[in-house]
């Protein structure tokens, strides 16, 4: 397989209501990420976008952001799941013949409601009249996973301190925070167990990644960042016939990125992770699915501190998806930080020396797809 | 580079106004299982799912998560893209990227729609920005049924010629044991039959069907082994440069499409589409645009198109047969619609297309309309690229 | 099989109810000075490429095919030429309201002095044999304006 490589990120600011229409949003992100790889539109041959009609309010939702994006003169197409998705898709097709491909996410969650718009995930005839949405369905799959194996709200809670206060070094982030444990368990409850400090906020924002192969990404002024592996995967839909405890899919994702980036020892080979932690247990969930610690021992690896900014496996030092979760945007983001890590540009944020990471989104409810993302400085 | 890749297998369901007789997910399985029995393939053997539709036709959020029962997804990737009328040939070109960049051997590509699910001119209405164009736009007959009032001011075309158009796509459909309206019609009738938005008639714009498409592509090595007449992708080309519907700076002719077709043409070396192309199948939604669009596709030069079609070039007979399935005027679940052009084209180059055969078919052209009036074109051989 | 023989089983069917799917979307600086143009002095703005000086209704960010960033204002219409047209027939739900919509109307692709695209909007007459390709029309503003596009009522023929 040719190699490819990511020459470009740019983000928004990550916030609530923000003011402009989508379309200023992508044009803000693709602007920044052009600059960022020292390119002209006229220089990208190829655009991805990434919308969902439901989250935008609209059918076609990618009408809105075709001039923005820059895919006049252009082969372009959509992805509608999250960003780490639509940014396999980039990458295909920047190994399919296109030198370079933008990818391009945007969302703004703030302008919809997001428990109607997560309720039409469930089954119209069988399913959604039960009033079941994100928020609630991630509470069946915390309180199945806390229940099985013993981790506690506490635990649970570690990761919220953990992320909100590695946000306050990220100028991109929307909700930094200076709390404790006691701070998350008073806070009110959503969906028992979740409650509100343990939830990740509705941000609105924008992100962009450029993709070039070997012979374009030599050109840029950048060090270029290779894409190692990546690979996704898809769990069943309907929520008693899954495993809520434990992520198959994420497994096979994992060992699949994994295998094709030679990675057989993560706490050895990767140096920090951008995971997609929409609730606080996910990241201890998602631990476990990426092989970092055995089942249901989530918990006692946040509480060791390994994961935290000090620690051998930095996992979110951006503050992650609890401290900016611009849906959609949230796991192309993942990549965009994993790239700063890499190439020493993540200012405070930054995980000294790091040369490989790993980037994880996530689409569907409870997680029901997973993609993962090595990515590293080394060809 | 791109790996060569080629479809080798085709699925469709039975189409029609409702599809009582299954769910969503049921509806979606039918095409899987007809596309896997064609190449001869099971589940086992897939590597990867692209999937799409018009999410607010169904009100179904994150159909690829959903669709699993019916898409095969279990344990597998499952992608999902979504673009208007042209889903269907996004989906398509995904799949065909999937193996191309060497990621997947094996891909399946999904088009579906449940249309009788909602009200559908409601439900693509909301595609136009809301705050500015939505109230002004109704839905897909509006805007083709006024371009077509530009056209007839420029070159001086009739509602006859555009019903030749619906003639030819109806009657072609009698051949398509697939094709949702199967009903033999003159112009006579059309003329007569009751005007949607002037001068778009009931005959001259497509119907909403329930259906579903599904397709097999393979890499080189693979798809050999799977058809004996795989059809080759040569290329793919898209345009979508406009936003607001009001943005082209001229309507007489459709200008993506003539950027597509214009880059496609490059890509594959044809100079003169008429001669070089075998057959199209083209995304037709009204009877107008199969006027109006030829030109766009340069088979003949500007006001030339309503000559060609009373002389019945573009006939199963003429020098360029179009529509020998009778196109999206006889069946549009518009998710599948653009795949099923896709998918219509590989059926004509694999010698597949029964009694709607066009002989010795070497290259096709397939088209996708849809959104902001974008365009994407998709050129197949039988031959490798 | 449910359903005894030569009978065809019931095929049953959902209903959603009403959905209803609230959105509060932003209009962003452009939309919001072209809404407060019609709103406070009944004119209407552009936008106008710095690259290609093509003007664009309705205002926006980014010349799409120069992907240029547009901040220069021009005031355009409010008269200009019928670029096409079609009259409305088909009755189908206001996706809006949830209620049927009332036919026929005309919808007008109007290209206002000034400006390089055009803008849809409603003309005021609904028999086809009295309208042409190529007429003039004049906005006509409402009384009463909110900052919406129905500040302008409709077009009318001049």
């Amino acid at each position: 397989m040719e190699r490819a490589a990511i020459v470009g990120v740019g983000q928004t600011r990550y916030e609530r209501s923000k003011e402009g229409i989508v379309a200023e949003l992508v044009y803000e992100a693709t602007c920044r990420a052009l600059d960022d790889a020292g390119m002209k539109i006229g220089d990208i041959d190829s655009v991805v976008t990434v919308s969902n009609d439901f989250w935008d309010g609209r059918t076609i939702s990618c009408m809105a952001v075709a001039d923005a994006a820059g895919c006049y003169g252009k082969d372009a197409s959509t992805v509608e799941c999250d960003g780490a998705f639509g940014a396999f898709y980039g990458l295909m097709r920047v190994l399919s013949g296109y030198d370079t491909t933008l990818v391009v996410a945007h969302s703004k969650v703030s302008e919809g409601n997001p428990r109607i718009i997560t309720n039409a995930a469930f089954d119209p005839i069988y399913e959604r009249s039960l009033g079941l949405d994100a928020i609630s369905a991630s509470a069946l799959q915390a309180r199945a996973y806390m229940k099985k194996f013993g981790v506690t709200e506490e635990q649970c809670a570690l990761v919220s301190v953990k992320n909100h206060r590695n946000a306050r070094n990220n100028p991109y982030a929307h909700v930094p925070l200076d709390i404790s444990v006691e701070d998350v368990m008073k806070s009110p409850k959503l969906a028992d167990p979740i409650k509100v400090l343990d939830a990740s906020p509705l941000s609105d924002g924008a992100c962009a990644v450029i993709f070039a192969v070997e012979s374009a990404a030599a050109k840029r002024a950048k060090k270029p960042v290779w894409v190692k592996g990546v690979s996704h995967c898809t769990d069943a839909y309907r929520l008693g016939e899954r495993d809520l405890t434990y992520s198959i899919a994420l497994e096979s994702a994992a060992r699949r990125a994994y295998q094709m980036a030679g990675i057989t020892d993560p706490w050895r080979q990767i140096d920090v992770a951008e995971v997609y932690d929409a609730f606080s247990y996910m990241e201890l969930m998602w631990y476990e699915g990426l092989g970092f610690c055995d089942r249901g021992q989530g918990g006692r690896l946040i509480e060791s501190g390994k994961t935290g900014m000090a620690g051998e496996l930095p996992v979110n030092p951006s503050g992650g998806v609890l401290s900016a979760h611009s849906v959609l945007v949230a796991g192309l983001a993942r990549i965009a930080e994993a790239v700063l890590q890499l190439r020493g540009e993540a200012g405070k944020r930054q995980v000294a020396g790091a040369r490989t990471a790993l980037a994880q989104g996530i689409n569907g409810i409870c997680a029901q797809q997973h993609c993962v993302w090595i990515v590293s400085t080394e060809q | 580079m791109a790996r060569r890749t080629a479809i080798v297998g085709i699925g469709q369901t039975y189409h029609c106004a409702r599809r009582d007789d299954v769910n969503g997910q049921e509806l979606i399985n039918e095409a899987v299982t007809r596309a896997l029995e064609d190449a001869g393939l099971t589940m086992k053997d897939i590597d990867a799912i692209v999937i799409g539709n018009m999410d607010h036709f169904e009100a179904i959020n994150y159909v690829d998560g959903w669709s699993v029962d019916g898409s095969g997804a279990f344990m597998r990737p499952i992608m999902k893209l979504t673009t208007g009328g042209t889903s269907g040939m996004t989906v398509a070109t995904a799949g065909y990227y999937h193996v191309a960049s060497g990621f997947f051997d094996v891909v399946l590509a999904i088009g579906w729609e449940m249309n009788s699910s909602s009200d559908t001119t409601a439900a693509i209405t909301t595609c136009c920005q809301p705050l500015i164009e939505r109230d002004f736009f109704a839905g897909a007959i509006g805007p083709l049924a006024a371009e077509y009032t530009a056209y007839i001011k420029r070159f001086g075309a009739t509602e006859e010629d555009a019903a030749l158009v619906s003639v030819r796509d109806h009657n072609n459909a009698l051949n398509n044991p697939h094709a949702h309206l199967r009903t033999r019609i003159t112009v006579e009738d059309v003329m007569k039959s009751p005007v949607l938005c002037y001068p778009i008639k009931l005959l001259d714009m497509c119907p909403r069907s329930d259906g579903a498409c599904a397709l097999i592509y393979a890499c080189e090595g693979k798809a050999e082994k799977l058809a004996p007449r795989p059809a080759w992708v040569h290329t793919i080309a898209g345009s979508r440069d406009f936003v607001y519907m009001g943005e082209p700076f001229q309507h007489e002719e459709l200008i993506t499409l003539e950027r597509a077709s214009a880059r496609a043409y490059k890509r594959a070396g044809i100079t003169d589409p008429l001669k070089e192309i075998d057959v199209m199948e083209l995304y037709l939604p009204a009877s107008t645009t199969g006027v109006k669009w030829m030109e766009s596709l340069w088979v003949c030069g500007r006001g030339e198109a309503p000559r060609l079609i009373r002389e019945g070039v573009f006939n199963m007979d003429g020098q360029l047969p179009v529509n020998p399935s009778g196109g999206p005027l006889a069946t549009n679940p518009i998710g599948a619609t653009a795949m099923i052009r896709v998918g219509e084209a590989a059926l004509q180059i694999m010698g597949k297309a029964g009694d709607r055969q066009v002989p010795n078919v070497r290259t096709a052209l397939a088209t996708a309309f849809g959104s902001c009036s974008w365009s994407d074109v998709t050129i197949l051989r039988d031959t490798k690229p | 099989m449910a359903g005894t023989a030569g009978e065809t089983p019931e095929l049953i069917k959902v209903h959603s109810g009403a959905v209803e799917v609230p959105y509060d979307w932003h209009c962003g600086p452009y939309w919001s000075r072209f809404f407060r143009g019609l709103r406070d002095e009944k004119k209407i703005y552009a936008t106008k490429c710095p690259s290609c000086g093509r003007v664009y209704i309705p205002p926006r960010e980014v010349c799409g095919p120069c992907f240029a960033r547009m901040d220069e204002w021009v005031e355009v219409g409010p008269e200009g030429v019928i670029e096409m047209f079609t009259v409305v027939r088909l009755p189908y739900t206001n996706p809006s309201t949830g209620e049927p919509l009332s036919v026929p109307y005309t919808d007008v692709y109007v290209r206002l002095d000034g400006a390089d695209t055009s803008l849809m909007h409603w003309l005021d007459e609904t028999d086809e044999k009295k309208i042409a390709v190529g007429m003039r029309v004049r906005a006509v503003f409402r009384d009463k304006r909110t900052g919406t596009m129905h500040d302008i009522e409709h077009f009318k023929l001049i």
